[in-house]
């Protein structure tokens, strides 16, 4: 990783971004968090901005398999890293188990919180793929859901690590 | 304006010489400056990146935890959730799993928040920063040295933390940190108290430290403690500490309030440290272990 400082003479910075896979070369404020680039410098508005402040987990994704609240992380800082949002987790366009078994437990009412729930919920299996209800509920307690009462999505995720 | 992406030490302290500011996860940094706190300063170096940085080890002489290590690696980590779990206590309630996996100790410890959740833990297990710069090279200050008010800290600005030091315990010690806390997640301390206690021959106190958590414009020491029967040192440990809290009223909880349950917390804690120092087990985080939380 080169050290170069990665400016230019006005407050932009030009970075490169892996995102599902996919290199993009940007160039964004250096104050800029990495939530508005995936939405609207990259066009991938799966990940969703809630509270805006590090509360809810809506902009849930991964960088470099860790669960970072993206809202609140700084596009420059994630240069060279590995990310992957809620559309990365569909694989040859098939579901993943997960938004299989969120749809059939009822884990979604509006919808909003779901991508950063998918998102937590895959970083939890990587690295806890039998978890506990209890963990479950850990894994997930960055992210608020104002519909489900959140039953059903713990359900989901238990099954998919049943499956 | 700058960004300068760091892999060495050396480079970042060149880059604090020339008036960057560092940011390891920005939990701290960008959520401030969106809440006006403090503006994103103009020049950045991203210290993340630096090798070797994040790495927490263990000897006889005690633990050096790289200002890197985030929570999430030292509330999972057996030896220090074993011998210094008051630390690993309060590393395991910061935030959410997110939090925890960004937030580093040492941008916790130079943000200097009196509402740290890993700073009484470090005030009572007699920790150390250890600060470097360019121009000066590296030296270690105590906690009570580095914080000196709310967000403020004796460090100069080329100064960078690299790590912070836990001295080795004495046999049959035991330590504990606590919060009054209104949800499991993404909370900030209402209050909360950690505990240190060393047991003589007899099962008895020989030692006892207390720190405080938001009840004051750093972490507050309970100082004129002694030892004796655990139930009474856990009393006069929490009587004192109510009695030097000096807590603000908030939209969070009420001057009386906290000063009131800063005492249970710190009753609570040496009560825990001293089953600890016993030898038995109580799983990190210990506010799990003892229900303090809504119920899952």
């Amino acid at each position: 990783m080169s050290t170069t400082p990665l400016t230019s003479h006005d407050d932009t910075v030009g970075i490169s971004l892996r995102v599902n896979g996919v290199e993009y070369p940007v160039t964004v404020g250096q104050g800029r968090n990495l939530l508005s680039v995936i939405r609207t410098e990259i066009g991938l508005t799966g990940t969703k901005e809630g509270c805006d402040d590090c509360e809810c987990g809506a902009c849930m994704v991964l960088v470099d398999g860790r669960p970072v609240n993206s809202c609140s992380y700084l596009a420059a800082q994630a240069h060279g890293r590995e990310i992957t949002t809620v559309e990365g987790l569909t694989c040859d366009g098939e579901m993943h188990p997960l938004q299989c078994n969120i749809l059939e437990e009822g884990g979604v009412q509006c919808g909003f919180c779901t991508p950063g729930m998918l998102v937590s919920a895959t970083a939890l299996l990587a690295r806890t793929p039998h978890p506990t209800d209890e963990e479950i509920r850990i894994g997930l307690s960055g992210n608020l859901c104002r519909c489900t009462g959140y039953a059903k999505i713990v359900a989901a995720v238990r099954r998919t690590a049943e499956s | 304006m700058s960004f300068v992406i760091a892999t060495t030490v050396d480079e970042a302290l060149a880059a604090l010489a020339a008036g960057a500011r560092p940011v390891a996860g920005g939990s701290d940094l960008v959520v401030g400056a969106r809440h006006g706190k403090a503006p994103l300063p103009s020049d950045l170096v991203a210290i993340d990146r630096i090798s070797g940085l994040d790495c927490i080890e263990v000897d006889d002489n005690g633990a050096c935890i790289g200002a890197l290590a985030n929570h999430h690696a030292i509330e999972g980590h057996a030896v220090l959730g074993a011998r210094w779990s008051a630390l690993a206590d309060g590393s395991a309630l910061v935030g959410s799993p997110s939090t925890r996996n960004v937030g580093t100790l040492g941008g916790n410890v130079m943000n200097a928040s009196p509402a740290m959740d890993t700073g009484a833990p470090l005030v009572v297990l007699g920790a150390e920063a250890e600060l470097v710069s360019a121009a000066r090279g590296s030296r270690r200050v105590s906690m009570a040295e580095l914080w000196t008010g709310p967000g403020r800290t004796s460090a100069s600005p080329d100064e960078l933390c690299v790590a912070v030091h836990l001295p080795a315990l004495p046999a049959r010690s035991g330590s504990a940190y606590l919060r009054l806390e209104y949800r499991r997640a993404m909370e900030i301390a209402v209050v909360g108290a950690a505990a240190m206690v060393t047991l003589a021959d007899d099962g008895t106190i020989a030692a006892v430290r207390v720190a405080l958590t938001a009840v004051g414009p750093t972490i507050v020491e309970v100082t004129g403690l002694s030892g004796g029967p655990v139930a009474d040192v856990a009393a006069a440990a929490g009587a004192a500490a109510s009695a030097q809290a000096s807590p603000i009223s908030d939209l969070r909880a009420s001057d009386a309030y906290r000063r009131h349950s800063v005492g249970v917390m710190a009753r609570r804690a040496v009560e825990a440290a001293a089953r600890r120092a016993a030898g038995e087990t109580i799983p990190v985080p210990l506010n799990r272990a003892v229900g303090i939380g809504a119920a899952s």
